[in-house]
């Protein structure tokens, strides 16, 4: 099904010269990503990627047929024909066909994806210019998480890190197989939050709460980063979600809250 | 009907016809060929200008880390570059084409508002002195990308999305005037004998593009008034604290939007369909479905706007329908390409110049399609939006589309406009230059989105590096390729093998009936068609 060792062959027989180390790294295609939603969403991306690529290989032959058969330089005199209705319909309706039958898939993954009842956990995340704001409703926790890479690394002083722009100070954390319902806001100007792995990017809109959901396969760290043009520092504003077991969630929380509930200035047990 | 305005052919002509000698001609011409002449050289200007600024993003890009620019001057470089792309490279590219062939193909002496001809010409340079302006003042330049989505363009715009807003009007003034000028002259200006469904593809591509543009640019002058409005005025238009929605400046500047990329592709249309079957030798398949085909690409195009903005939390009914009435444009769009397909097949093809890109164009304007296919299916557009995936496919359709589309038609009639056969041999060099370099340049952008880079960033995470690269080499010749196109051009004007009036052996239309170059004022009186 997957396209990728063939597209990489080619490619590597075309780029003849490539200096960098890090080709190991490379990823040609979109994620399978760690939720059921997100294979949904690669299998349909997938799926319309090979009628595409059906349609187009059926178009070019022909085209390329006539390319270097129909030439005048190989003493082809053209034909007459400008017309013909019924060829005319068919290539009408066989493609309004197969769209109408895309659509039917799409349509329900789109509606399962928009499904947000018995949510487990909801986060509200909230964008500002610019890191990201998570709040874990009905539990009096926030987390502010910034941009972890040093400054070195990005003015080319230093070595840069193997997570460079997509690591942050403080991850935010969830539990592994639980509906997690994602709300986003803005506080400044619009910012898109986007996990690939989780399979959809959901806008942070100033005034407004948008929502998205995801239940999570397996523990792991997930890697993602603003999407919308927020301003100068858009590019520098990553997500990082690390997925615990359940057990290792609770107690994360419940030392979260016992943290809140200590002053700042008290002495430590 | 078609007759009105045109002199009786006794009319007797007693005063000199050429143009004013210096450069005041330019100034004050009121003819239709200096005028598209003068459109021509401004988008190859912004072309050039845009370019270079194209050029300067795939310099930062070249590899992680920041080397060139502060974050903040990069998104100034990416909206000026999408600016001046698409309302000073691309759409003066094409109204200058109309304002050359328009009046040429349908047999008429001029366009039919001349003086307004002039003033939608000269609005434009001082649109764009004032946009480009803004680089040189103090403060940033407009930086909030192309599509200036609010509150990033409003309350936190800098204070030159003010000139932002003015440049625009301008623009659009310009616009709906050129648009007024070539509807009166289509509709009111053919010879005699030439009914609307005998005129050339073009003219009616060119005619539908004119009724898209009326209809839409004014969209887009109110929605950077209501900005002015929000900025200066405390208005909340797009101010949530104040009432407004951030989310409806996008629905109002996509419902401009979405048809502004089909005014920026219809008259390419046009233009492959004039190419095509002259160097196909044959008549072009399927005149009438290509007029009905593009007329309804035109009217959907009002009705899928929202497919931009997925992700902006739409109702899931609205997102199907917006999804379903997207996929239904692939039809009439298909039916085009099957058409000129069929056009080449069984034809006696050749390949010159504007035929390679002609053929170039059918390829890549069809991958382009395709991945917009693609992003209409909203699940997936959950993923693809906002990334590199879609900077793939819109740079698909707008370089190798609309682009080409421009750079095919100079070729095609470049030895009608001054007489003077470009050589073949450079032209060729130009372009297979062209033609690799720009896959080598979008087609790894393809891969970079769906691998997850967001577009419009200055500095992206390790993983990305290989293919931005690349991007950045293939751009690098692309840019190069360019200047080539320039010289060639120059060349030509300047002198080159005489052509005859009818330039291609296959060219059929009232333009090739002329004389190559046309004398000042042609067809003063109408030919006859039958």
């Amino acid at each position: 099904m997957s396209p990728a060792p063939q597209w990489r062959g080619l490619l590597l027989a075309l780029l003849l010269v490539n200096n960098t180390p890090a080709w190991a790294d490379y990823v040609l295609n979109m994620t399978r990503g760690v939720t059921e939603i997100s294979r949904g969403v690669h299998h349909l991306h997938m799926l319309i990627f090979w009628i595409c690529v059906v349609i187009g290989a059926a178009v070019f032959s022909v085209m390329f047929y006539a390319i270097i058969r129909h030439r005048k330089s190989c003493g082809r005199t053209a034909a007459h024909f400008h017309e013909n209705t019924v060829v005319e319909m068919i290539w009408t309706v066989i493609p309004f066909t197969i769209l109408i039958l895309m659509a039917i898939p799409a349509a329900e993954l789109l509606i399962k994806m928009h499904d947000y009842t018995d949510s487990d956990l909801s986060i509200k995340v909230t964008g500002h210019q610019w890191y990201w704001e998570y709040e874990y409703m009905g539990e009096g926790i926030t987390i502010v998480s910034r941009l972890a890479t040093p400054q070195d690394q990005i003015q080319n002083r230093a070595v840069k890190g193997p997570h460079y722009l997509r690591e942050v100070d403080n991850p935010l954390i969830v539990p592994e197989k639980k509906k997690i319902r994602f709300l986003t806001t803005s506080s400044d100007v619009i910012h898109s939050w986007w996990v690939p792995a989780l399979g959809f990017k959901r806008d942070a809109i100033p005034g407004f709460i948008n929502e998205a959901w995801a239940r999570i396969d397996d523990i792991g760290t997930l890697r993602g980063q603003c999407a919308e043009l927020c301003g100068a520092l858009h590019g520098f504003m990553p997500i990082v979600v690390e997925v615990k077991t359940e057990a290792e969630f609770a107690t994360w929380l419940a030392a979260q809250k016992a943290a809140l509930n200590t002053p700042a200035t008290g002495s430590t047990p | 009907m078609s007759s009105i305005a045109i002199d009786p052919p006794d009319h007797p002509i007693d005063h000199p016809h050429g143009p004013k000698p210096g450069l005041l001609r330019w100034v004050f011409t009121t003819n239709h060929k200096d005028i598209g002449t003068l459109y021509l050289w401004l988008s190859l200007t912004m072309f050039i200008v845009g370019g270079s600024m194209a050029m300067c993003i795939r310099a930062e890009l070249f590899k992680p880390g920041l080397a060139f620019f502060e974050p903040g001057f990069f998104n100034e470089l990416t909206t000026l570059h999408g600016l001046i792309m698409i309302f000073g490279a691309v759409m003066p590219g094409f109204v200058g084409l109309a304002n050359w062939m328009i009046p040429m193909m349908i047999g008429a002496p001029d366009m039919a508002l001349p003086r307004m001809n002039n003033w939608s010409f000269w609005l434009l340079p001082f649109a764009f002195t004032l946009l480009i302006s803004t680089l040189f003042i103090n403060g940033p330049a407009p930086d909030f990308g192309w599509t200036a989505y609010a509150p990033l363009s409003t309350i936190y715009g800098p204070k030159s999305t003010d000139f932002f807003i003015f440049s625009v009007h301008l623009m659009g003034l310009s616009s709906i005037m050129g648009a007024i000028n070539i509807i009166a002259t289509i509709l009111n200006l053919r010879a005699p004998g030439l009914t609307l469904m005998k005129m050339p593809i073009f003219v009616w591509t060119w005619l539908i593009t004119a009724f898209l543009l009326i209809a839409v640019m004014p969209v887009l002058a109110g929605a950077v008034t209501m900005m002015l409005m929000d900025r200066h005025f405390d208005t909340s238009f797009f101010n949530a604290a104040g009432g407004g929605d951030p989310v409806m400046y996008q629905h109002i500047f996509w419902f401009f939007g979405h048809p502004e990329v089909y005014i920026m592709i219809l008259p390419s249309f046009g233009i492959m369909s004039e190419i095509i079957p002259t160097f196909s030798r044959k008549k072009l398949f399927g005149y009438t479905s290509m007029v009905y085909a593009t007329s309804s690409i035109a009217l959907l195009s009002f009705l899928v706007w929202a497919h931009h903005m997925f992700t902006t939390g739409l109702p899931v009914i609205g997102e199907i329908y917006f999804m379903l009435a997207t996929m239904l444009i692939a039809v009439p769009t298909g039916v085009k390409i099957f058409n000129w397909v069929a056009t080449m097949f069984r034809g006696a093809l050749s390949f010159e110049t504007p035929m390679l890109f002609a053929t170039a164009f059918l390829i890549m304007f069809t991958i382009g399609g395709f991945s917009g296919l693609m992003l209409a299916m909203v699940p997936a557009d959950y993923q693809y939006h906002d990334t590199y995936f879609v900077v793939a496919h819109f740079h698909y359709v707008l370089v190798p589309g609309a682009v080409f589309g421009i750079i095919a038609a100079v070729y095609y009639w470049l030895p009608k406009w001054t007489g003077h056969y470009y050589s073949e041999t450079l032209g060729k060099i130009h372009f297979w230059l062209s033609a690799v370099s720009i896959n080598v340049l979008f087609f790894p952008m393809h891969f970079l989105g769906l691998a997850g880079m967001p577009r419009r960033i200055p500095d992206y995470a390790l993983e990305f590096a290989d293919f931005n690269k690349i991007a950045s080499v293939g751009g690098f010749v692309f840019g190069c390729a360019q200047i080539l196109f320039l010289l060639i051009v120059i060349r030509t004007i300047r002198g080159g093998p005489k052509a005859p009036a009818a330039v291609w052996e296959g060219a059929h239309g009232l333009e090739w009936t002329l004389p190559s170059p046309p004398p000042y004022h042609s067809f003063t009186t109408p030919p006859k068609v039958y």
